[in-house]
């Protein structure tokens, strides 16, 4: 059994175990250890960093990666790791690395965090099963354990806000997991398994069980649509923001909202395959459902003073830009959807790095406080500035490439109005971001600015430009292989071989 | 040979208590202790036995039926005893923390508790409804001692308040037994099978008490009053002890029943309708109830009220997957509610008091017992990974495919329902207090035998999320069509 050949092809196991027992080892170090919880941080997230490089080179080979556990007759737990995983487990793990660094800085000195990085590994480690989930049960056991691991996270403070904006996720949280249970049951009452398996396994109950089939996808769309924040869905994402920073990042960029957006894509490709879903006709309900997010969300973000907040809305707006390309369906169009689920990313932690950074630094929280920080803060401004030109979709930064093939997908797919959409987010985005990029560089200096001495220290600082350059590197060098871009692009071409 | 088992597994633990009450020995007194090894030891062999011969019979004496006395261990009677001895086991551990130092109470304890799993054992085992009768009063007559263990004035009214009910319970069953002997001239359940007619008044009227005086014990809504005070009220690990198992026994009687001889009463529409009606209504009613709660025992007493009620959902499916959804939440519920209740008496044993509002930052002090009620929680909310996920699964798929809506809707509202009252209870373990929780007295630090013991619970109520398999396997096929 434990061959060198099994333990190879059990990787998504141990990928996703090198955060579990972390997050044991963590719980179990107690308070106090503080070396020992950055020492088991530290070294589990690069160790998984290599799982992963190895994993994606496995798969780039074309090698399989399998583990199945039967729980009941018909119904195993499957981790698998194909193109599509890899997408999301690099991100995560990547991510992962910088934001614990960000979060041990940020956190120095502050009760309970054995608590936090404990939960916080408990979170990517689910991240990690949503990623090589096999089939929708084993899905959604990670799904919801993601939910209880990052209330604790959310409401971490402890304050009396704190502890409503939790009962509030719970709600929406719960609620949409109920949703998606029961969606996942009817169709195991229908005799499917829900594996996913590129172009979906379900076309064949379409003559026969076609109410239930759009019943059934509506009831996963609107379970998922909840972490995916699609409006009328989003409610806790802007008030998720009381939580501290590195958690801001984790829901925004790394985890929640992505793995809502993940499972979308899971279930449109995967389970259900686009022709069936375009045989519905969902792909016009998800195309609109997603078209309204964005522009809703964008319209939201300018009207906010905070600056979390904003950047809390604006995420509503963009990760729809996943689902959007998702809906589509055409070959460019999911290119552009998929690419921009590591684009969001990258572009979103910076973001909200940097936001951390001035309000660790500066005290500065609300929009109009930001006068004058570039001078003193130049490195986290120049950070932020490419963050917001690439949410903007400016060239040749990384939102720009998400757009483009958007964009060009829409055409491919007969919906044209789309490029409406994409441009009205362009002039809404520019709207919400380059108000804050006019104050923070050519603004007279605000008594926040003033009372900044300057940067903060390397554990805040280089995570930001690292993210940073990173985005800005995913969108020029877009062409290179191994580039996001080339990598989506070879899972496009899986997806759409047969 | 291996059919000795069956007796031995009743006699050891019953035996074992005789010897407590004679020599004493406190709360680590040896011979308690080996009794619960010995009981444990005999318990774990006799399930081994059924998972490799299946069924097993053995009649007292050597006495056949209608005379003697027959036990009968199938696949359902082998996962309760599994049940009863591995919960069994860590409240037993448990119970050497929280009785220490106080040798009389100890004593009594273990004497009563030993005679408690003997008994239960007895009740699985039991082939005959007289015999039942007897296992089902001595599972009571132990159980209400135990609630008295407290010491208080509450639990002394609690007590009498359950020991009044569960005597008008027993009377109940008592009638219908009575009718059926009339009926059919035997005891024997499987006797009663062959030679019970199939329909009139006598056999419906029969029914209708045999069940209802189980309802009565089971706590089920209408008859759930009784339950939260004396559940609440007692010692921990007799808390665990009679959420986890005894009111367990009388449900599991019903299954029993349903699978045995009363199949074709219970299936009847109107019948089958009314038990999930009752069981939809206990899982709504009693998880609000546990919402409101001032105590956190009180929440954990309520949620068993509520969590009883799934398995009454399985009448009106009466399907394989209903079935072992049915009896899979009863063991994922058994070990998750133990966890619940060892944690929180460990929180009570800390800070004197469990007054939920009070419980701010004990997560500092108490971080591993917390721990443990958060990870039984998951199964109690019906999340995955855990045994009660597994239950919940099972059930919605055969309500799905049967098309009845209001099942579906009240499984997925009562796991909604339960995060209610779990979240409520963290929500005020998680909030900024620099203080720490308040306390009544100087605090007294649970002992790591009582902290293992509930994390440990807790655990396993998460492993059972992945042992479905072999479980069921030795649970065996649904019994359809009685015997």
């Amino acid at each position: 059994m434990l061959t060198g050949a099994g333990i190879y092809q059990a990787l998504p196991l141990w990928v996703l175990l090198s955060s579990l027992l972390a997050a044991l080892l963590v719980f179990l170090a107690g308070e106090d250890r503080n070396r020992l919880r950055i020492t088991v941080n530290l070294a589990a997230a690069v160790l998984k960093l290599l799982l992963v490089g190895v994993m994606g080179y496995g798969v780039l080979q074309g090698h399989t990666f399998l583990v199945t556990m039967p729980i009941l007759p018909g119904l195993d737990l499957v981790l698998h790791a194909d193109a599509l995983t890899m997408l999301f487990t690099t991100l995560s793990a990547l991510l992962w690395l910088v934001t614990t660094i960000y979060a041990i800085a940020y956190l120095e000195r502050r009760p309970n965090r054995a608590r936090f990085f404990g939960f916080f590994s408990l979170c990517v480690a689910s991240t990690m099963g949503i990623a090589t989930a096999g089939n929708l049960f084993t899905f959604f056991i990670f799904y919801e354990l993601l939910t209880l691991a990052t209330w604790p996270l959310v409401v971490h403070n402890g304050w009396p806000k704190a502890m409503a904006v939790g009962r509030m996720y719970l709600r929406y949280t719960l609620g949409g997991g109920v949703v998606l249970l029961l969606g996942i049951v009817w169709l195991a009452a229908l005799g499917q398994s829900g594996d996913f398996v590129a172009g979906g396994t379900l076309e064949h109950l379409a003559p026969e069980h076609r109410t239930a089939l759009i019943a059934i996808f509506l009831l996963l769309i609107g379970g998922l649509g909840v972490k995916a924040a699609l409006v009328p869905l989003h409610g806790w994402l802007p008030s998720a923001m009381v939580a501290p920073a590195p958690v801001s990042a984790l829901l925004h960029a790394v985890a929640v909202v992505k793995a809502g957006a993940f499972g979308v894509v899971r279930v449109v490709y995967d389970v259900f395959g686009t022709s069936l879903v375009a045989d519905l006709q969902m792909n016009t309900v998800l195309a609109l459902l997603a078209s309204f997010t964005i522009i809703y969300g964008s319209v939201r973000a300018i009207a906010q003073t905070d600056l979390k907040r904003r950047l809390a809305y604006s995420t509503v707006s963009q990760v729809s830009y996943i689902t959007l390309g998702v809906a589509l369906g055409s070959p460019l169009a999911t290119i552009g959807g998929l690419v921009h689920l590591v684009h969001q990313g990258l572009m979103k932690i910076t973001l909200f790095f940097c936001a951390g950074n001035y309000a660790e630094n500066s005290g500065i929280h609300s929009i109009d406080e930001l006068n004058g920080i570039g001078r003193r803060m130049p490195w986290t401004t120049a950070m932020f500035t490419i963050g917001a030109f690439g949410m903007m979709g400016a060239p040749p930064l990384a939102g720009f490439v998400s757009k483009w093939y958007l964009g060009m997908g829409a055409l491919q797919a007969g919906a044209p109005w789309v490029l409406l959409v994409l441009l009205g987010s362009t002039v809404l985005n520019a709207i919400y971001f380059l108000p804050l990029l006019h104050r923070a560089w050519f603004r007279e200096s605000g008594e926040k600015a003033i009372a900044t001495a300057g940067e903060p220290g390397p554990g805040l600082l280089v995570p930001t430009l690292l993210t940073g350059i990173s985005a800005l590197g995913v969108g020029i060098l877009a062409g290179f292989p191994l580039s996001p871009l080339s990598w989506v692009t070879f899972i496009v071409g899986q997806e759409y071989a047969p | 040979m291996s059919d000795a088992l069956l007796p031995l597994s009743v006699f050891v633990p019953l035996l074992a208590g005789v010897c407590v009450f004679l020599s004493g020995g406190g709360a680590r007194s040896p011979v308690a202790l080996s009794g619960v090894l010995l009981s444990l030891a005999i318990s774990l062999l006799l399930v081994m036995a059924v998972g490799s011969q299946g069924t097993l019979d053995h009649a007292l004496a050597g006495w056949e039926p209608p005379l003697g006395i027959r036990l009968h261990a199938d696949g359902l009677a082998a996962l309760m005893i599994l049940l009863t001895a591995v919960v069994g086991a860590l409240v037993s551990l448990h119970a050497v923390g929280q009785f220490a130092g106080k040798s009389e109470i100890a004593n009594r304890f273990w004497t009563l508790w030993l005679l408690l799993w003997g008994s239960l054992n007895a009740l699985f085992l039991s082939a005959d409804l007289f015999n039942v009768y007897v296992t089902l009063e001595l599972v009571t007559l132990a159980a209400i001692p135990l609630v008295l263990l407290a010491g208080s004035r509450q639990s002394v009214s609690a007590s009498l308040n359950y020991l009044l009910l569960a005597l008008f319970g027993s009377l109940l069953y008592l009638g219908g037994v009575a009718l059926i002997y009339g009926m059919t001239g035997t005891l024997d359940l499987q006797l009663i099978g062959e030679r019970l007619p199939a329909g009139g008044w006598p056999v419906g009227v029969a029914t209708a008490l045999i069940v209802a005086g189980l309802l009565v014990k089971a706590a089920i809504v209408p008859f759930h009053f009784w339950l939260p005070p004396a559940h609440g009220g007692a010692p921990a690990p007799v808390s665990a002890l009679l959420s986890a198992l005894v009111v367990k026994a009388a449900v599991y009687l019903l299954l029993r029943l349903w699978a045995g001889p009363l199949q074709l009463p219970l299936s009847a529409p109107w019948v089958a309708q009314l038990l999930g009606a009752l069981g939809a209504a206990a899982i709504i009613l009693g998880s609000i109830q546990a919402m409101r709660q001032p105590r956190l025992k009180l929440v954990v007493a309520y949620s068993t009220v509520a969590q009883l009620g799934y398995i009454l959902l399985f009448f009106p499916l009466a399907v394989a997957s209903a079935w072992q959804g049915a009896v899979y939440h009863g063991l994922a519920h058994g070990v998750a509610k133990a966890a619940l209740f060892l944690a929180a008496g460990n929180m009570l044993y800390h800070l004197g008091h469990d007054r939920v509002a009070e419980l701010r930052g004990m997560g500092r002090p108490l971080a591993l017992s917390l721990g443990a009620f958060a990870i039984a929680s998951v199964s109690i909310m019906g999340l995955p990974p855990s045994g009660g996920f597994i239950a919940k699964w099972l059930l919605l798929q055969s309500a799905l495919e049967q098309g009845l809506w209001w099942i579906v809707a009240t499984v997925l509202v009562g796991g909604l329902l339960a995060a209610g009252y779990v979240f409520r209870v963290m929500r005020y373990a998680f909030m900024e207090a620099h203080a720490g929780p308040s306390v009544d007295r100087a605090p007294t630090p649970a002992q790591p035998l009582m902290v293992w013991s509930a994390l440990t619970l807790a655990v396993l109520s998460i492993v059972l999320g992945f042992t479905a398999r072999p479980l069921l396997t030795l649970l065996g096929e649904i019994p359809l069509g009685g015997g």
